[in-house]
């Protein structure tokens, strides 16, 4: 069984066709990129498996569990992280803050013992300290620990919430478009992470991207939308070379 | 030049970041407790008066500062709090009970409003918060029978395990009560903020969307900080009206509700600090305003207005100047000789205020 399966989504904003009876899966263990012209629906499928938007038809399940019965603050604790495309992150606090509140999900304390800061809370805070130290030292930002958001350069912000979404410990990783507005290097980084996120952690990612060479470089099967259809699925050569996709982003007749 | 040096993660968790910090508040704190063989039984007042304001505003901080959501209703849990402790004290209940029960009670009734509030947003808050502060003075009138009504209530002298409190003949005692008081709500304002729920506070303020894909419920956190702040600001409320000694439905009014306001923005919003420098500024205020009419015009000559105008005037300097607050200034001196000599001009320039309309600068 693969771990996210998407059957039949479909998704209307009054008379526009965002997502059209989309079917796709994800197995464990691999990068499955999202490619697509601009509106074609990538963001929205990511929203959609977020919950942040209630399909019109279809069915979402992630490990066996129905993500329809969930709202979108219950999906975290099912162990999917994602990014976003225009940084979300908590301008007024620091890196580290950042990164701890992706240890929401496993909380154990409750308001009372909080207030009080019993022993119990104190030994949480230390084992959440050391996950997000491990995500810290994975991502290189011991420089930015305790730095505001609110003054960093916009590459360190997008790997602050690569981080926050790797500090919840997901097994399924929803990167929004991770290379966007990033340089050549960090785009580099990027890649090379996005590798030891699959093969070091063993964490699934679904990624949305723009930089096929970042695209062909990571991921094991890329799906290209248009329209909110699918386009084609496959590896990243087959998707590349697909007639249907080169019209799509190129226009009739170019191929 | 002061260098942190962090050698275990206990660093960041415990409450005072080193021994120099540590040292300053002991220094603080003795002088809180000394402070009534210093000053006259007139500045003890003024000083508990700061301390209650304080309570107050950090009630109204922590839904504000920290959590982001603007309320101009926390008079009317002012009034909650005050009212209650005084008629469970009525029914017999000792002080030492009632007080915290009030702080329940009204922290509950925060929780149960905030429900359907804190869906609103922004502004539309502030407004559906101003009918409360509205509704209070009128709920206070029909609930004659609890709350007397129009004549309103004295304030029961306060017996903790045989020790009588009274505001008027021991202010020294109920200046003790009273920063006993703001000790312990201070601790459990610092713990919240360096536990998962105060980060979560802060998640719902800069960026619901990520919060919740963070698995953290809005609804749900936003009422808590409402209730949590209400709680606070009931105890608040009920040390305020032992320190008035008489009150009624209008005590509360929407005025105090602004000058709450005011005054956590006054003293910068979302830190501890700023509630109490907010409230030194709101409680000498008046005073040191009548000081300086006296000197320059003479005692008997009176400007109505002059104080909202110039509270107002000051809020309106803070906001463009400062968005910081007191405590943005008080940072910002403290930083510059941390840092001597080598702290630059422009290090602040960077520095936002909650206001997101100056995205293009």
């Amino acid at each position: 069984m693969s771990l996210l399966e998407i059957k039949n989504a479909t998704l209307k904003f009054g008379g526009v066709v965002a997502v059209n009876d989309l079917s796709f899966s994800v197995e464990e263990g691999e990068v499955y990129a999202i490619v697509g012209p601009n509106g074609a629906g990538k963001s929205t499928v990511f929203n959609l498996i977020s919950r942040f938007y209630d399909p019109f038809a279809g069915s979402f399940s992630f490990d066996g569990h129905n993500l329809l019965d969930r709202k979108a603050d219950a999906i975290a604790d099912l162990g999917i992280a994602r990014t976003f495309q225009n940084i979300e992150l908590f301008d007024h606090a620091t890196v580290l803050e950042n990164l701890l509140v992706g240890r929401h999900r496993h909380r154990r304390t409750n308001l009372v013992e909080e207030m009080l800061f019993t022993p119990r809370v104190r030994r949480q805070a230390h084992e959440n300290r050391e996950a997000v130290e491990e995500v810290i030292d994975f991502l290189d930002l011991q420089p930015y620990r305790s730095k505001m958001i609110a003054g960093l350069p916009y590459g360190v912000r997008k790997v602050v919430e690569l981080g926050r979404a790797l500090a919840s410990g997901p097994r399924l990783l929803l990167l929004d478009e991770p290379a966007s507005g990033l340089s050549v290097e960090e785009t580099q980084d990027m890649r090379w992470w996005i590798d030891d996120i699959r093969k070091q952690m063993g964490i699934t990612v679904l990624m949305v991207e723009h930089d096929m060479g970042l695209v062909s470089g990571v991921s094991d099967r890329v799906l290209a939308l248009a329209d909110g259809a699918k386009l084609a699925e496959g590896t990243p050569a087959e998707v590349q070379s697909n007639p249907a996709v080169i019209e799509a982003y190129l226009g009739a007749g170019a191929a | 030049m002061r260098i942190h040096f962090k050698t275990s993660y206990e660093h960041d968790i415990r409450l005072f970041p080193d021994r120099w910090t540590f040292l300053v508040y002991a220094a603080l704190l003795a002088l809180a407790f000394t402070l009534p063989y210093w000053l006259n039984d007139f500045y003890i007042g003024e000083a508990t008066n700061v301390l209650i304001w304080a309570i107050a505003g950090l009630g109204l901080m922590l839904l504000t500062g920290q959590t982001g959501q603007a309320s101009l209703g926390h008079a009317a849990f002012l009034a909650v709090g005050c009212y209650s402790c005084v008629i469970l004290m009525e029914q017999g209940l000792p002080f030492i009970l009632a007080f915290p029960l009030s702080g329940i009670i009204t922290g509950v009734i925060g929780t149960i409003i905030a429900i359907p509030a804190v869906r609103m947003h922004g502004i539309y808050l502030a407004i559906a918060t101003i009918a409360l502060s509205i509704l209070a003075d009128d709920i206070i009138v029909l609930l004659e029978p609890w709350t007397d009504g129009v004549s309103g209530k004295f304030a029961p002298t306060i017996v903790i395990f045989g020790l009588e409190i009274e505001r008027w003949t021991m202010p020294d005692r109920f200046y003790y009560l009273v920063l006993v008081v703001t000790i312990i709500c201070t601790l459990f304002y610092r713990n919240l903020l360096r536990s998962p729920l105060g980060r979560a506070f802060a998640a719902v303020r800069d960026s619901e969307v990520s919060a919740t894909a963070m698995g953290v419920h809005i609804t749900r956190t936003k009422a808590i900080s409402f209730g949590i702040s209400c709680a606070i600001t009931g105890l608040g409320g009920a040390l305020m009206g032992f320190y008035a000694g008489a009150f009624n439905n209008e005590t509360f009014s929407i005025v105090i509700s602004i000058s709450l306001l005011m005054m956590i923005v006054i003293g910068g919003l979302g830190s501890i600090h700023g509630a109490f420098f907010g409230a030194i500024v709101i409680a000498f205020l008046p005073q040191g305003l009548s000081i300086l009419k006296g000197a320059v015009m003479g005692g008997n000559v009176a400007i109505p207005g002059l104080e909202t105008g110039v509270f107002g005037m000051i809020l309106i300097l803070f906001i463009l100047f400062e968005p910081m607050g007191i405590y943005g200034r008080w940072m910002k001196i403290r930083i510059w000789f941390e840092l001597f000599p080598f702290a630059r001009k422009d290090m602040f320039r960077r520095q936002k205020s909650y206001l997101k309309t100056e995205r293009l600068r």
